[in-house]
């Protein structure tokens, strides 16, 4: 291994990237162990670049066989036993490759509120099987929950290979059921590896007693994966987040590039005016940028003053989003308190508000089987085919084509909490609904001066923040 | 496609600056905590890019327990001067003119006091509906599982088994009138992060954090550096000079240094990755043992 002094391995350390991964699996398959051993031997393995650490051994001095892996981590069961659910608990480890972020979801009771939470930002997903009894009810639901949060990565780490011989054959046919089974989820990458979090086999080393498996050990698998294309780089979309305006001079609209790429005087058009500019800058406090791409966070000035509040999108004019009220989508029931299709809710998608209805349930999706049933009203934790219906359009693209601007929140308006989060599919053909009407307002009908339409305008645009669209007609 | 690759800290920086223009977008009054800090530092300063070139829309306020270190109020009120921040210092002057302080009542009254209580009478006073704080996941055990949007009810408690799913990047906002929201930018930070971004990015940091000669005496086991004439009598005439510097700071009496050669941040961070201590065993608080770090959380601390 290469020796850095301090100021080498920083250099190096700062230049390094990010990955997020989701890990799935009970304790009972070792989840705790491996964790652990990512976590305690990568640790290890990083530190020994640093020159300094060289003389540093004896801390390390019996790890082995004898240390608990699982005990290192701060016990999530001992937390149980305190009566303390955790839905998800992040850890943070890095090489001298990647900084990584793990969301670890632990529970069974609620494993789908669990692991929707923990693996929305995911890269990357381990799904743990025991050796011994192979792709279970378990990992079919593991699989469903990833492939449906859109996780491009999936390595299937099938552990406590030493409980059956480093036996290729078992490993050869968990592998074969497991492709078989997610072929039709359209994983991209599908990577599986054996391995023993207990001895260590394929963890962070390779492994002497399985010299048949040809593949990288788990964590080089992790460090080197290719993530750098899983992000939209096509279509550009800036929901905007608020309007800087400092001074006479300037008026900057500040977001997050949420997918596609944006350069110094692209054309650009803002939804829904449908009025054009051209970026004139994109300012950041470390001066101007030529470019911006995802996930930055700018402030883009252009050369026309158009009016734009948040909630609006700036995009180029030959690549729009869907601009609808009405879409399907997957809908995941996160709320304690049943759905209740009567009631409107609030959505949050990108940075915009409404209201919404659910109009239809289209099926209910058994995470178990994968099958579909007819339902009236969601529970937590089940997940259905919806219809939705928005007081104000939207700008929106499938998930499944830009994590951005296809995902959303649903909020309970009397409890304020999150109660469901969803993934677009599509818009749907106008017969497909029951359209909820916009009111009109029309001034010069009903006799109103000019002088107020300024104040009327006021109180529109407020309703519009609280999600309320209403329609003003002034000729 | 590599020319449109983030480094794991700009990643992180734009992280945070969503959520910090986020919350400035949704709230009505929100506020910055300021502890002064390390990582103080680094939050205000990513304020300060969210809303480049503009002035940062909301002030910070910092909690004066009335037993920080001199060189933290020299540094707070030069950093917020130079850098034309609105600053709020609220202290629990009832409690201070009762002469509350941790020789006289312990650590566990004073903390409750002069930091929770000084904290949540702050909140009150101002109608703060959003509170920025700089508490990292990998910190503190009771902290990996919060939520970067913290709600927190009219009494400011934070209930660890009812937090909102938190998906995404989309945020919720939605409170009602009286409750609150505690939100964490850096939450997905860790220590050595910290330290990279101060280097990269040249933040000033309040000078105890490097290693030098100081007046040092040992109680229970800490090394403590006497700030003020407030020392019981029978530690007085057992000061020594020792080169030390401090990993996190807070209320002299309760923050024990550790002794070190590290002068610069490349050996600081030389010497983190050296000792398996967490940064948080200098700080005498966390071992009351009926005061948990999730126990003050529920009652309203960071």
């Amino acid at each position: 291994m290469e020796k850095l002094n301090i100021k080498e391995f920083l250099d190096q350390d700062e230049r390094k990237d990010l990955l997020r991964l989701l890990t799935a699996g009970s304790v009972d398959d070792g989840k705790s162990t491996l964790i652990g051993r990512l976590l305690f031997d990568s640790k290890k393995l990083y530190e020994d670049q640093l020159d300094a650490l060289e003389r540093d051994t004896r801390r390390y001095g019996n790890a082995g066989d004898n240390i608990d892996y699982a005990l290192l981590l701060d016990g999530l069961k001992a937390e149980r036993e305190q009566g303390i659910t955790i839905d998800v608990a992040y850890r943070y480890f890095s090489t001298n490759k990647r900084k990584f972020i793990i969301a670890d979801t632990p529970g069974h009771e609620q494993y789908t509120r669990n692991m929707i939470t923990g693996g929305s930002t995911a890269n990357l997903a381990i799904i743990l099987v025991d050796a011994r009894t192979g792709v279970i009810t378990q990992t079919r639901r593991h699989t469903y929950l990833v492939s449906l949060l859109g996780i491009k990565h999936v390595v299937l780490a099938v552990n406590k290979m030493d409980l059956v011989e480093y036996s290729q054959d078992v490993f050869d046919k968990i592998a074969g059921e497991y492709r078989a089974f997610a072929g039709p989820l359209n994983i991209p990458d599908i990577t599986c590896i054996p391995l023993s979090a207990l001895k260590g086999d394929n963890v962070v080393e390779g492994s002497e007693n399985m010299a048949w498996y040809s593949g990288k050990p788990l964590l080089e698998h992790i460090e080197t994966v290719h993530i750098g294309s899983d992000k939209n780089f096509e279509d550009f979309r800036y929901p905007v987040q608020y309007v800087l305006r400092p001074n006479l001079d300037f008026r900057g609209f500040c977001s997050t590039v949420a997918s596609g790429i944006v350069r110094k005087g692209d054309e650009v058009v803002a939804l829904p005016s449908m009025k054009r500019s051209r970026v004139k800058s994109i300012v950041t406090y470390d001066g101007e940028q030529e470019m911006a791409f995802p996930p930055q966070a700018v402030t883009l000035t252009l050369e026309d003053e158009i009016d734009i509040s948040r909630g609006e999108m700036l995009v180029h004019p030959d690549n729009l989003p869907t601009v609808a009220r009405n879409f399907e989508a997957m809908l995941v029931w996160m709320d304690e308190k049943q759905m209740d299709p009567d009631e409107q809710f609030f959505i949050k998608q990108t940075t915009n508000l409404a209201r919404v209805k659910i109009d239809r349930i289209r099926y209910k999706v058994n995470v178990n089987t994968m099958e579909q049933s007819p339902s009236k009203a969601l529970e937590l934790n089940e997940i259905a085919r919806v219809v939705l219906s928005t007081g104000k359009p939207l700008f929106f693209d499938a998930y499944k084509k830009n994590k951005s601007t296809g995902a959303f929140i649903l909020i309970d308006p009397i409890t304020n909490n999150t109660c469901a989060v969803g993934m677009i599919i599509d818009k749907v053909e106008m017969k497909d609904i029951q359209e909820m009407e916009i009111p009109e307002i029309h001034l010069a009908k009903l006799g109103i001066g000019q002088e107020h339409y300024e104040a009327i305008e006021k109180v529109v645009r407020e309703l519009d923040k609280q999600g309320v669209a209403v329609k003003l007609i002034k000729e | 496609m590599s020319e449109y690759k983030l480094s794991h800290l700009k990643e992180l920086e734009a992280e945070s600056i969503h959520i910090i223009r986020e919350v400035v977008a949704e709230f009505e009054n929100p506020v910055m905590l300021y502890s002064i800090g390390k990582d103080s530092s680094v939050m205000v300063r990513l304020a300060e890019k969210a809303f480049a070139p503009g002035k940062v829309p909301f002030p910070l306020m910092h909690i004066d327990s009335k037993w920080k270190f001199k060189e933290m109020i020299e540094f707070r009120d030069r950093y917020a001067r130079e850098n034309n921040w609105d600053l709020i210092v609220e202290s629990n002057m009832k409690a201070f003119n009762e002469g509350v302080g941790p020789f006289t009542h312990g650590s566990k009254v004073h903390t409750d006091l002069m930091k929770t209580q000084a904290l949540l009478q702050a909140l009150d006073k101002y109608k703060f509906d959003a509170a920025f704080g700089g508490a990292r996941r990998d910190e503190e055990k009771s902290r990996a599982k919060e939520r970067i949007y913290s709600f927190r009810d009219k009494f400011h408690q934070w209930d660890p088994k009812n937090q909102r799913p938190e998906l995404w990047n989309l945020y919720n906002a939605r409170i009602h009138k009286g409750e609150s929201i505690r939100v964490f930018p850096l939450s997905n930070w860790t220590e050595l992060d910290i330290w990279q971004y101060i280097r990269m990015e040249n933040i000033p940091i309040v000078p105890l954090y490097f290693a030098k000669e100081r007046p040092i005496v040992e109680i229970d086991g800490n090394l403590i550096m006497p700030d003020d004439e407030r020392l019981p009598e029978q530690y007085r005439n057992k000061i020594q000079m020792r080169k030390v510097r401090f990993r996190t700071l807070g209320c002299w009496p309760l923050t024990g240094a550790v002794e070190s050669e590290a002068d610069t941040i490349e050996k600081i961070v030389e010497e983190m990755m050296t000792t398996t201590k967490s940064e948080r065993t200098t700080r005498v608080i966390d071992f009351d043992q009926d005061a948990s770090m999730e126990q003050k959380k529920r009652e309203g601390y960071f």
